[in-house]
C-alpha cells in the first residue's frame, strides 16, 4: 500500500455518480447524484433499495459508474471523461461491510494484517499492535475471527480496514444488530481515531436512532437522488421533500400556499392549490405566499357521507369520489375536492358507508396529520 | 495379481490427478466468476464425459490422438511417434475423461465462497493470485480435496476409453480394469476376483472419504450430477 501511506489527510471526498441500477423482478432507477465529504462522520440515510450501498461500491470501484468523477482531494479514483478507473486495489478506501466479511479462516491477527502484505515485517507488526489497540482487541489476536463476539467483529472489521492508513473510510450499516451503549462505544473509538487522521467517513444507515445519534453531517438519499443534507434535525425533523415524504409513506403529498400564520394556535392556515380548500396545519418555518407542500397519509383520512359535525378536527372537506379500488383488505378511495386526495378505508366501511363513485362524500383531516413540507 | 497393471494404473492416475490440478483449478475458477454470456456451453463441454459412452469418447479420442488427427499429427512432429496406443496418449484421454470429477468439486466450493470477501480482499489490495490463494483456496480445502481424490479414483478404474484409446499393450497401456476384463475373459475367475475386490475397497474407501468430507464441510461438493 505504498500508494495509501502517503495519503495526504484533510482531503475531501468528491463524487458525482450516474449508474443504472437494476434488480431483479424490480423496476430500475437511475443513481444520479453529487455529494462532497469533508473529513468527519457524513451520514448516508435512506430506505433500504436507495442506491447508498451502491454508491459506496462505485466508490470502492467495486461497481463502475456509466459516467461521473470520483477523487479524494487531487487524486482521482474515477473520471468517465478521462476514462480513468483506478482498481479497487489502487484507491486506496476503506470499506467495512455490512457483514463484515472477517476472513473466517484466519486469526483476528492475521485479518488485520492482511492489507499490509507490501510492509516490512516489522513494520506490520507494529501497525498491527497499534491497530488492535485502538480498536481494543489486542487478548483476541490469536483467535479465528469466527470464534469472536458481535461488538468485537465489528472492532476487527475496522481495524483491519483502518490499518491501511486509508484516504476515506465508507462504513455500510457496520454496526447494525449491536446495542446502543456498544453501539456508542464503538463509534466513540471512530471518532478518536479520526481525530488524529481527519479523513472523510461515510456512513450508511437506515436507522434514525443512527443518524441522532452520530450527529454532524447528514445527506438523505432515496431512489438514487438526494432528497435533504443538513444536520439530523434538519433532515429528520419533517419530511422535508416530495419524494422524502412519498417514501415516508405518505400517500397524499399536495402543493399549497401560505395564507395566514397563526403563532398563538402553533398552526398555519394552508391554500390547497388550484383549488378553494383551506386547511389548517401545524406552523412551520414559512411566511404567508410560500408556495409549499403538505404531506397527509392516506390512512389518517377519515371519510364520511353526511356533512361531519362536533369534531375537533380543524379540517372538513368536500368532495365527490372519483373511483374505488380494492386493494387486498384495504379500499383505496380517490376522492376529489379541487384536489385529489387518495383515502384508504377498510371493506367494511365501503359496505356500511355504501360507498359508490360519484357519491358527494366529507374529508376530516386532524391538523396534526398533516405534514408541512417546504421546498 | 498382476503388479505390472496396478502399477501401470497408479502411474496414470498419479499424472492424470496431477494434470488435472492444474487445468482444473483455473478452468473452475473462470467457470465460477466469469461473466461471459456463452459460458454455459463450456460447462456443457466440460460435464459431457459424464453422459457419453466411453466408447464415444474413446472413438473421437483415438480420432484425434491418430497419426491423421490434429494432436496426433502435432504429437509426431514434436516427438516422432503417435500418440494412439502409448502412455502419453493415455494420460491425454484420461485428462479429459475424468475432467467434470475435478472441475465440478472445485466449482461448488468456489462458488460458495461469500464473494464478499473477495470485495473485502481487493479493497485491501490484494490482487487475484493473491485473493486466490490465501482467501479462496483455503476456504475451498475439501472441495480442493474432493477433486484429487476423485479424479484419481475415477482414473484408476477406467475402461472403456483406455481401451478404445490405449488398446491392451502389456506394460505401456494395460491398466487393471483392462486386466480384470481380460482374465475373465481367459476365465481366471479367481485372479479376477482378486484384483476386482481390490479396485472395490478402494473405491468404497475414497467415496467415504468424499462424503465425510462433504459433512464436514456442511455441504455437497460433489454429486453425480453437473452443477446447477
Amino acid at each position: 500500500m505504498v500508494a495509501v501511506a502517503g495519503a495526504v489527510n484533510s482531503a475531501n471526498l468528491s463524487a458525482r455518480v450516474r449508474k443504472e441500477l437494476r434488480s431483479a423482478g424490480r423496476q430500475g432507477f437511475l443513481l444520479d447524484l453529487t455529494i462532497e465529504a469533508p473529513p468527519g462522520i457524513t451520514i448516508l440515510f435512506g430506505p433500504s433499495g436507495a442506491g447508498k450501498s451502491t454508491l459506496l461500491d462505485c466508490i470502492a470501484g467495486l461497481q463502475k459508474p456509466e459516467e461521473g468523477r470520483i477523487a479524494v482531494g487531487d487524486y482521482v479514483l474515477f473520471d468517465s471523461l478521462k476514462r480513468l478507473n483506478r482498481i479497487s486495489q489502487k484507491r486506496g478506501i476503506a470499506y467495512v461491510f455490512q457483514t463484515l466479511a472477517l476472513f473466517p479462516h484466519m486469526t483476528v491477527q492475521e485479518n488485520v494484517a492482511y492489507g499490509l502484505s507490501n510492509e516490512s515485517k516489522d513494520e506490520r507488526s507494529i501497525r498491527v499492535a497499534e491497530a488492535l489497540e485502538v480498536f481494543r482487541v489486542e487478548r483476541l489476536a490469536s483467535q479465528k475471527s469466527g470464534e469472536i463476539s458481535g461488538g468485537e467483529r465489528q472492532r476487527v472489521a475496522l481495524a483491519r480496514s483502518l490499518v491501511t492508513q486509508p484516504r476515506v473510510l465508507l462504513l455500510d450499516e457496520p454496526l447494525t444488530g449491536l446495542d446502543a451503549k456498544l453501539k456508542a462505544s464503538i463509534v466513540d473509538d471512530i471518532r478518536a481515531w479520526n481525530a488524529a487522521k481527519k479523513i472523510p467517513i461515510l456512513y450508511v444507515t437506515h436507522s434514525r436512532d443512527e443518524v441522532d445519534a452520530l450527529g454532524e453531517r447528514v445527506i438523505a438519499m432515496d431512489h438514487g437522488r438526494i432528497v435533504s443534507e443538513g444536520t439530523p434535525l434538519e433532515v429528520l425533523d419533517a419530511p422535508r421533500r416530495k419524494r422524502l415524504a412519498q417514501a415516508a409513506g405518505f400517500e397524499n403529498v399536495l402543493e399549497a400556499t401560505v395564507l395566514d400564520l397563526r403563532e398563538m394556535d402553533g398552526v398555519m392556515r394552508l391554500r390547497l392549490a388550484a383549488s378553494r380548500c383551506e386547511i389548517e396545519v401545524p406552523l412551520g418555518h414559512a411566511v404567508p405566499g410560500d408556495l409549499v407542500h403538505v404531506a397527509i397519509r392516506a390512512g389518517d383520512i377519515l371519510l364520511a357521507t353526511q356533512p361531519p359535525q362536533g369534531l375537533s378536527a380543524r379540517n372538513v372537506l368536500e368532495g365527490r369520489l372519483t373511483s374505488l379500488e380494492r386493494r387486498g383488505t384495504l379500499v383505496v378511495a380517490r376522492v376529489d375536492c379541487g384536489v385529489t386526495f387518495t383515502v384508504h378505508v377498510t371493506p367494511g366501511a365501503e359496505r356500511a358507508l355504501e360507498l359508490a363513485a360519484e357519491k358527494k362524500v366529507w374529508l376530516v383531516l386532524k391538523t396534526h396529520s398533516c405534514h408541512f413540507v417546504d421546498g | 495379481m498382476n503388479v505390472e497393471a496396478l502399477w501401470l494404473s497408479l502411474r496414470l492416475a498419479i499424472c492424470v490427478s496431477a494434470i488435472l490440478f492444474v487445468v482444473g483449478m483455473p478452468l473452475a475458477y473462470w467457470l465460477a466468476y466469469s461473466r461471459w454470456r456463452w459460458k454455459f456451453l463450456l460447462e456443457a463441454v466440460v460435464a459431457l464425459p459424464l453422459v457419453l459412452p466411453p466408447t464415444v469418447l474413446g472413438f473421437y479420442m483415438l480420432v484425434a490422438l491418430g497419426p491423421r488427427g490434429p494432436l496426433g499429427r502435432l504429437w509426431v512432429s514434436a516427438f516422432g511417434h503417435g500418440l494412439a496406443f502409448t502412455f502419453a496418449g493415455l494420460v491425454i484421454a484420461s485428462v479429459l475423461y475424468s475432467l467434470p470429477f475435478a472441475v465440478q468439486p472445485l466449482l461448488a466450493s468456489f462458488e460458495t465462497v461469500d464473494r464478499k470477501l473477495l470485495d473485502a480482499s481487493a479493497v485491501l489490495g490484494a490482487g487475484r493470485l493473491r485473493t486466490f490463494s490465501r482467501v479462496i483456496a483455503p476456504l475451498s480445502m475439501p472441495g480442493i480435496l474432493t477433486a484429487v481424490v476423485l479424479s484419481f479414483a475415477h482414473t484408476l478404474g477406467e475402461f472403456g476409453v483406455v481401451l478404445m484409446v490405449g488398446g491392451n499393450l502389456s506394460g505401456v497401456t494395460r491398466t487393471i480394469s483392462i486386466d480384470i476384463y481380460d482374465r475373465v475373459q481367459s476365465l481366471q475367475y479367481a485372479e479376477a476376483n482378486r484384483t476386482a475386490l481390490l479396485l472395490l475397497v478402494f473405491s468404497f474407501a475414497v467415496l467415504s472419504l468424499v462424503y465425510g468430507l462433504n459433512r464436514r464441510a456442511g455441504r455437497r461438493l460433489w454429486s453425480p450430477w453437473p452443477a446447477q
